[in-house]
């Protein structure tokens, strides 16, 4: 039986009594996808032999799009959403999750991607935003959305509207991890912060936050946003992931500096070793050697205020 | 009264955290396992959730795919929930090409077998040997049973008859997570066990 044909048994009333309800697109569900990727490396790719390589490289996930951060800066204009054809075919070229980019705000794009059976969707300032105002609101879809944040309101805010799995944004697209570094201690410092507050100094950090109370109420008695908190933007070598998970990062999301490097089989093998062993510095430096050249990169200090994309979104 | 038994969660990838909270909260002394020490000093394992290409992998490139398979064979209870049971299965339809398992319950898994993330789903289900409740179960791009070998017994099935859950001797595997519902019975039931082994 095919999956459509079991949602529809189970959510006809002329079902069996005796058929228990199946619920599809549940907060445990959507949320309960990236807990599964935790300890992982996501990995951006354009075609779908660069998908093949990643997932034999060890990638958990692979976020498909037309062109990755560092091209979308070198090459200027609008960032969209991906062609359809090109998701269908790296969707149907792997069997780990395909996840994919829609503009903030953009909520036509995430129908579109939804349609197309992505398994989560990155409302991404990698894109051109589509929407000033509002993001997408995530609650009205089944699948689930990762958002970027760079700090703890702001990644309060995306869960609020719906977000499933948090990154930290990072700076894409430059091989300087110094922005990824940043917003994840900012992330966690924040989250910390929170702990030795009692119950009336919360109200006044929802509001500096800029969240809901309930939201910074559970967040400071569980000492962990309740979604599962990636990093992204600069990642580039072995020891660049290991930094992230050795921060706080229950995984790392390589965008360009897998394909823009040297030998992407390799390197990319090489972060996946190094994310699960990051606190075993043998093992990281085993899997630095002869790794080739590493993408060129741009210093963030040397990108002017409008080039970066960690501003968007708010 | 006998010591906490020592069991350990394969720690390479995928939801540790949430196994390692329930094994704590019903008592053992649990430990992520990424290296073959770590698995020697151990009495039993779960193999959590996660991707199973990638669990594979690191478990040959780290050299512990082989231990696991002796200490398998050797009889240690092991629980492998989703990935985990792929990992247990001695044969995986549908895996990525050269994708090996550890093996141990003579099952054939397919993986992903709802379809993408849109048709993951919770449901209950009743399982005769856990009593009342039913298992509030979650399923994540789940994988079934696609058939059960002569040495291995279904556990559970889903309303259109496909196996879910399954045992073979210490070996137990499901296809969904009771470590992310506050669901104790089924790692109660692997503790069970680890004790009279150990």
């Amino acid at each position: 039986m095919s999956a459509v044909e079991w949602v529809v048994m189970t959510d006809t009333l002329s079902a069996p009594s005796t058929t228990p309800p199946t619920e599809l697109g549940t907060t445990r569900v959507k949320r309960g996808l990236a807990e599964m990727l935790k300890g992982g490396v996501i990995m951006d790719v354009v075609t779908p032999d660069q998908a093949k390589i990643a997932e034999d490289a060890g990638a958990v996930a692979v976020m498909a799009l037309e062109r990755v951060p560092a091209d979308i800066r070198a090459q200027g204009g609008v960032a969209r959403m991906s062609d359809p054809d090109l998701i269908d075919a790296i969707v149907s070229s792997v069997s780990i999750p395909v996840m994919a980019k829609a503009r903030i705000g953009h909520f036509v794009e995430a129908q579109v991607l939804q349609a197309l059976g992505v398994d989560y969707i990155d409302e991404s300032e990698v894109l051109s935003p589509a929407d000033y105002v509002n993001h997408i609101d995530k609650w009205r879809f089944t699948v689930p959305f990762v958002c970027g944040a760079t700090n703890l309101g702001e990644a309060l805010r995306r869960i609020t509207e719906g977000a499933a799995m948090i990154r930290s944004k990072g700076e894409a697209g430059t091989g300087d991890v110094s922005e990824a570094t940043r917003h994840i201690s900012t992330i966690t410092s924040e989250i910390h912060a929170l702990r030795s507050k009692s119950k009336d100094e919360l109200y006044v950090a929802a509001k500096e936050l800029q969240a809901p109370y309930d939201l910074v109420a559970e967040v400071a008695a569980t000492d962990a946003l309740p979604v599962v908190l990636f990093t992204a933007g600069g990642v580039a070598t072995p020891a660049d992931a290991a930094l992230m998970m050795q921060l706080g990062a229950d995984g790392v999301f390589v965008g360009s500096g897998i394909f823009k490097s040297g030998d992407p089989a390799k390197r990319a093998a090489a972060i996946v070793k190094a994310t699960t062993f990051y606190d075993d510095p043998e093992v990281i430096a085993e899997a630095s050697r002869g790794l080739g050249e590493a993408m060129v990169g741009i210093n963030v200090a040397d990108l002017p205020a409008p080039h970066r994309l960690a501003e968007r979104g708010w | 009264m006998s010591a906490a038994p020592s069991v350990g969660v394969l720690a390479l990838q995928g939801d540790v955290r949430e196994h390692l909270a329930v094994l704590r909260e019903l008592g053992a002394d649990a430990r992520p396992v990424r290296r073959e020490r770590e698995l020697a000093e151990v009495d039993g394992l779960v193999i959590p959730g996660g991707e199973s290409t990638v669990m594979d992998k690191l478990a040959r490139a780290f050299g512990l795919a082989d231990p696991l398979r002796q200490r398998i064979a050797d009889g240690m209870p092991v629980y492998g929930t989703c990935a985990g049971l792929i990992m247990l299965a001695d044969r995986i339809v549908d895996g990525i090409e050269g994708q090996q398992s550890l093996g141990g319950l003579d099952i054939a898994v397919r993986r992903n077998a709802f379809g993408t993330q849109v048709d993951s789903f919770e449901t209950d289900l009743d399982i005769p040997e856990l009593g009342d409740p039913p298992v509030h179960a979650v399923f994540i791009r789940a994988p079934v049973v696609d058939e059960v070998g002569p040495s291995a017994r279904a556990l559970a099935t889903l309303a259109d008859g496909r196996v879910v859950a399954v045992e073979q001797g210490s070996l137990l595997g499901t296809s969904f997570h009771p470590e992310m519902t506050g669901e104790t019975r089924f790692h109660e039931y692997f503790l069970q066990r680890v004790r009279a082994r150990s």
